[in-house]
């Protein structure tokens, strides 16, 4: 099979890679750029553990293609924090115990940044429903909802 | 909210809420999971899986696949031994069928390649020769004597006559005269319930990486919740001695119960044997579905006869459950579980086991006691409809309290239900007004909690930090309260020790992180690994200053004489000790190896509000709050997870989950589409109330708390859709449909 080649932006460095034409995102993420931050909890865009940006956009890098990121700018949970400074979001979800097995909690983060950045005052209702994607089978989403509150009380008031 | 039952010491580091040592590499992606890591020559393994719900294996044909350009190893059951132990056997006749296929998704084959992609295809060019069988998925038909017999030969002798050879096992527990208390009742209520098989829904498949070189040394990296289980397992199958086989527990991506046993480890292993390369296995959610643990499916009657004033007078449940393809004794902890909440003259509970062509049960959080204690609370709530008695005050009256003879044993020590019972009582969520069309439903819930083998390692750096090293994948936390309980016990900062999981090379034999046993079990090994520490290090003080080693003692970090008697002497820190410790007699270590005992039993109440859309069926939670003895609660915050995170996947499962069977004997909703667990818009606050009754087993006081949480939502919220709807709803899960039916029934 033909690979293809991408060249991208990933966490605002340029990237080239070559991949199947079939390869999703993810794999490609993963596998061939090292970058193992994003999770498959199902292949089937139901668990939002993969969650990455896409030219500004929440996606699902297990549905978009490799070949979809050619000339886009893709964000991961691997650019969120700034060297050695955790964005807040990061911090609260530390601060508030909003993990346990941390297994969606990059894919929640990259979705909960995406949240603030359209709406820097979000209800709990409005996060919940923001949320809605990503699974999380150890919390019961509590403290995770508190945390996003208070990262955006935070940042709002940075 | 912390609501102390007695006075105790004063901690300075249990009880407070330190960031977690794995929270950064957790928000930052740098955690590594078990398909997080990639070796040198790694071929990709994939798994060929049975179509069929029951079937022989007449014959498999793997030469196309063999020929396959990039196909490095092709396996199937004969590349496996028999081993003797009939478990052992089981759990790998689960990896790979052996001679017959035992439900939709046994394994059956399996390939390494140089890509996913290219064992994709050699997996298409396998040829199975089938015999279908007629299959049975269903409990109660499996009991028939003439449903298809899963396996024969499995029944244990002490099953009673009349029922199918599905039957495995039997059991019975519980005292008095029955059916002379069923005679002092004034009411009596017999009711049937069934609860669907669900799953432990981790949100990371299983995943690991097997490299075996040709001197039969392997390494295996795995998400697991005990690497000593897996090697001993994995070396019990492929023929190994445990020291050849060193397993390395991932970070874990949930658990629950899921990933105390293998599935993909040992076959990853023969591939990487077979092909002479480092080989890495990845399932898919579908295979996570069809082939790893779901809880047992089961079929519940109980019988409650009460007093008009409130008290039980007896109590009988029949429990029959089914762990799916092979012999499975949770039964036996749903039956002990059932009545562990009441004080009880007369008690029995009966049960079962049979074998469906279903998935094999992998344990999952208090594995058994949601179902039992799910039937039992709905008939309490039924009585205390139908006497017009206030739900919480008729469990105060028959709660089982320290001194009661359980209803499977033990009598109680110190227990918390008393306390935690009148905690909800006196909170205002159980006096807050409802609205039309609303109801509240509460129900109690218990865990046994384990103790069980465990080792840990307690290094004294010469830099005055500590290193503890133990054996237990953290599932919860429990590296922070590990560190906790090092510091508190040694004296020193939280920030001063770090807790690492071993590997199966670095350290002795730990239990499976199973039966909330950690926070107790580990804890109580590093308290004594820390004691073992400090009693050398007051040898060395004493060595230092002259004196008998008694006349030292360890206070708040420091070494010290132990009165004037002793001399008088500058207090030695830890720091101090240690930076010298070369000159004194070398590294200092303490460790503590042995069996816990002494894990005491957890008990939680939870209250629920919800309200029922009588057009679609479909329930609102309105409000929901946990209470819950934790002994000691040592990190507060992950308590509250443990709680508000088992509340979700009880609620969950009452109303949504389950595994769902066509006429084919195949699992309809293999996916996280159409098997739907809760998400953030479906739940309300979890607010949480931690009672503290201290555990007579731990120096602390700490009980297990990860287990029980998952026992009250059934009832809690079955109780109040019932009293919503104005009818008792009897089957898990109460999805729309079902509710639906209900309504229409109840001419509502």
């Amino acid at each position: 099979m033909k690979t293809v080649h991408v060249a991208a932006t990933i966490n605002g460095d340029p990237v080239e890679f070559v991949c199947e034409p079939h390869e999703s995102l993810l794999d490609a993420l993963r596998n061939r750029l090292g970058l193992t931050g994003a999770k498959e909890g199902c292949g089937t865009g139901d668990c939002g553990a993969c969650s990455v940006t896409l030219n500004g956009r929440l996606v699902c890098s297990c549905l978009v293609l490799g070949a979809e990121a050619d000339k886009a700018a893709i964000g991961t949970i691997e650019g969120m924090a700034e060297a050695d400074r955790l964005h807040p979001l990061q911090q609260s979800f530390i601060d508030h115990a909003a993990l346990q097995c941390g297994v969606c909690t990059p894919g929640i983060l990259v979705a909960a940044k995406a949240l603030l950045e359209r709406n820097p005052d979000p209800t709990d209702t409005e996060v919940r429903y923001w949320l809605a994607g990503n699974l999380c089978r150890c919390t019961g989403y509590d403290k995770i909802i508190q945390a996003v509150q208070d990262a955006a009380r935070q940042m709002r008031h940075a | 909210m912390n609501m102390r039952a007695k006075s105790e010491r004063a901690f300075k580091v249990v009880g407070t809420r330190p960031p977690r040592p794995d929270g950064v590499d957790k928000v930052t992606g740098r955690a590594l999971y078990g398909a997080d890591v990639s070796a040198p020559g790694m071929l990709a393994g994939r798994i060929l899986r049975s179509p069929h719900p029951h079937a022989e294996i007449l014959s498999i044909d793997t030469s196309a696949a063999e020929a396959l350009p990039g196909v490095k190893a092709v396996i199937t059951s004969a590349d496996f031994g028999l081993p003797e132990d009939e478990s052992l056997r089981d759990i790998q006749d689960n990896c790979m069928a052996r001679g017959k296929a035992l439900y939709d998704g046994h394994a059956v084959a399996a390939v390494a390649a140089v890509s996913p992609a290219v064992a994709g295809a050699a997996l298409k060019l396998i040829k199975v020769e089938y015999r279908p069988l007629p299959h049975v998925t269903d409990v109660d038909a499996a009991f028939a004597k003439d449903a298809p017999v899963v396996q024969a030969g499995r029944t244990l002798e002490n099953v009673p006559p009349g029922v199918s050879e599905n039957v495995t096992s039997f059991c019975e527990f519980g005292h008095g005269d029955l059916a002379g208390g069923f005679a002092k009742a004034d009411r009596i209520v017999s009711r049937s319930f069934t609860t669907a098989a669900t799953h432990q829904g981790y949100i990371e498949p299983h995943a690991c990486l097997a490299s075996m070189g040709s001197d039969g040394k392997a390494d295996l990296w795995c998400c697991t919740q005990g690497q000593y289980n897996v090697r001993s397992v994995c070396a019990g199958i492929l023929g190994m001695e445990a020291s050849q086989l060193k397993v390395t527990a991932s970070e874990i991506g949930g658990g629950f119960g899921g990933k105390t046993t293998v599935f993909i480890e040992p076959v990853a292993l023969a591939l990487s044997r077979k092909a002479g390369r480092p080989v890495k296995i990845v399932m898919t959610r579908d295979e996570v579905f069809r082939a790893t643990g779901p809880t047992v499916t089961t079929s519940i009657d109980v019988k409650i006869g009460m007093t008009a004033t409130g008290r039980i007078t007896a109590a009988e449940a029949k429990l029959r459950y089914s762990g799916g393809a092979f012999p499975c004794v949770t039964v036996d902890m749903g039956a002990q579980a059932a009545f562990a909440a009441y004080d009880l003259e007369a008690v029995r509970s009966l049960g079962w086991n049979v074998l469906t062509n279903r998935p094999k049960e992998a344990p999952y959080r208090a594995p058994g006691a949601p179902q039992a204690i799910y039937a039992v609370e709905s008939v309490v709530d039924e009585l205390c409809e139908a006497l017009g008695l206030d739900p919480l005050e008729v469990r105060l009256k028959n709660a089982a309290r320290k001194g009661t003879k359980s209803s499977y044993g033990p009598t109680f020590d110190d227990i918390g239900l008393v306390a935690t019972l009148e905690a909800a009582k006196a909170h205002p969520h159980y006096a807050a007004p409802l609205g039309p069309g609303q109801a509240r439903g509460l129900s109690c819930g218990f865990w046994f909690n384990f103790g069980g083998n465990t080792c840990v390692s307690l290094n004294i750096n010469t830099d005055g930090t500590v290193s503890v090293t133990e054996g237990n994948p953290d599932i919860g936390g429990s590296r922070a309260a590990i560190s906790q309980m090092a510091a508190e016990e040694l004296g020193i900062a939280y920030e001063k020790v770090r807790t690492v999981v071993a590997d199966t090379s670095s350290l002795g034999h730990n239990d499976v992180t199973d039966g909330s046993r950690v926070t107790f079990s580990v804890g109580l090994a590093t308290i004594k690994a820390a004691r073992d520490a400090i009693g050398k290090m007051c040898a060395r003080v004493a060595k230092i200053w002259g004196i008998d080693e008694d006349a030292v003692f360890w206070e708040g970090g420091y070494a010290k004489p132990a009165g004037p008697n002793a001399g008088d002497f500058p207090p030695m820190s830890l720091a101090e000790i240690a930076a010298i410790s070369f000159q004194t007699g070398g590294p200092i270590a303490g460790h503590h190896e042995f069996n816990a005992d002494g894990a005491g039993v957890s008990f939680g109440v939870h209250l629920c509000d919800v309200e029922v859309d009588r057009e679609t069926g479909a329930t609102k939670i309105l409000r929901y709050t946990v209470f819950q003895d934790a002994g000691k609660a040592v990190h507060p915050a992950y308590v509250e997870g443990q709680m508000q995170g088992g509340a979700a996947q009880g609620i969950g499962w009452a109303l949504n989950e389950e595994y769902i069977y066509g006429a084919d004997g195949r699992l309809q909703n293999p996916g996280f589409l159409d098997y739907r667990v809760p998400v953030a818009s479906d739940l309300p606050r979890i607010e949480t109330v931690i009672l503290e009754i201290p555990n007579p087993g731990h120096p602390y006081g700490v009980r297990g708390v990860g287990e029980t949480p998952i026992v009250p939502p059934l009832a809690a919220v079955s109780n109040a859709m019932s009293r919503a709807i104005g009818a008792r709803l009897n089957r898990l899960p109460m999805s729309p449909p079902t509710v639906l039916k209900a309504l229409n029934a109840a001419g509502a």
